[in-house]
């Protein structure tokens, strides 16, 4: 059964994503939502490890949380996708279960 | 609400439980059991002395399905029923006993 | 998920603990919601990972903070029937902590473990 991980903080101030990636399976769904989208970000100190987690999940970030923070959607790390809300929420349906890394 | 007890004036909730559990005495016990209508017998005590073990070691109000289990485990099936608990306490020995005993709500009672 | 309120359903429930006691509401608020949940006969987890461990170690003394210690309640879990109580090893680790460390009985798992057995979950609830 996958599971939707959803994380909303950055990873810059909390170890959400740290531990989120630690735990997701291969065939989960990541989505990185406010202010987790630094993390989807090429450059940052977070993209290898982004990169690395993209070969064996699902890697998500929402447009509308990149371009509120001037973040360039064309600059994402390879293998991420860059979402609107619909996509969010056909990800939540497409997942067995959800889990908020709150 | 408050309750006056000994000349002094206990607080608590719009439901009648303690603010501060540690209010309580046992001449506090039986005032608000003779609001409650329930007349403290030796059986009484039993329960509430439990329940106020039971939260000294837990920090909790037991659910009532719980504290019928315990009661069964130390006291045995007679005083562990839903029958013999009800008829001391017929507001319910979650609710209505943890009032007489100090403690507040159980969790998750309505 | 047709089944969501059927009454006769069954579901794999888990609780995940993150944070540690005290600093937030999230540990006392997860730990309500972990007794209420004992009423409905679900198939209830509880895992405790990151910062999260530190909600069962042994010897919590709140006197000095005025804060109520909730640890004991983690005790009377039992009695509720919730006996599936997990502990990531990393976690653990660490905090410079072992299972003799804590104040209740658990199971002491490795990080891919505890991502396997959130995979056969149906709902997770993480804080």
């Amino acid at each position: 059964m996958s599971i939707l991980h959803t994380v909303n903080k950055s990873p810059f101030e909390r170890a959400n994503l740290s531990s989120c990636l630690g735990h997701a399976n291969a065939g989960d769904a990541i989505m990185l939502y406010e202010d987790a989208v630094i993390a989807a970000m090429n450059g940052t100190a977070f993209a290898a490890r982004i990169a690395d987690a993209a070969k064996g999940c699902k890697i998500c970030v929402l447009g509308a949380d990149l371009k509120a923070r001037g973040l360039d959607p064309a600059n994402v790390v390879a293998g991420v996708s860059v979402i609107d809300y619909a996509g969010f929420v056909d990800l939540a349906a497409d997942n067995a279960s959800v889990n908020a890394w709150l | 609400m408050a309750y006056e007890c000994n000349g002094k004036t206990i607080e608590a909730d719009e439901e009648g439980f303690l603010v501060n559990i540690s209010d309580w005495n046992e001449q506090l016990a039986e005032l608000i059991a003779k609001d409650e209508g329930v007349p403290m017998s030796p059986e009484h005590w039993e329960v509430i002395n439990f329940l106020r073990d039971y939260y000294a070691e837990y920090q909790i109000a037991p659910a009532v399905r719980v504290l019928t289990k315990a009661i069964a485990k130390k006291m045995g099936p007679e005083k562990g029923s839903n029958k013999y608990l009800y008829e001391l306490f017929p507001y319910g020995p979650g609710k209505q006993a943890c009032k007489i005993a100090g403690l507040p709500k159980p969790t998750g009672c309505v | 998920m047709e089944d969501d309120f059927d009454g006769g359903t069954v579901k794999k429930f888990m609780f995940v603990n993150r944070k540690a006691p005290y600093g937030t509401i999230y540990a006392l608020e997860v730990l309500e919601m972990v007794l209420i949940s004992a009423a409905f006969d679900q198939d209830v987890h509880l895992a405790f990972l990151d910062d999260g461990v530190l909600q069962i170690k042994k010897g919590q003394d709140t006197k000095d903070l005025g804060h109520k210690n909730f640890s004991p309640t983690y005790r009377a879990l039992e009695g509720y029937d919730i006996e599936k109580l997990f502990v990531e090893q990393e976690s653990l680790e660490e905090r410079g902590l072992t299972a003799a460390d804590l104040m209740v009985d658990v199971e002491v798992i490795s990080r891919a473990d505890m991502a396997k057995l959130m995979g056969e979950m149906d709902v997770i609830l993480t804080a």
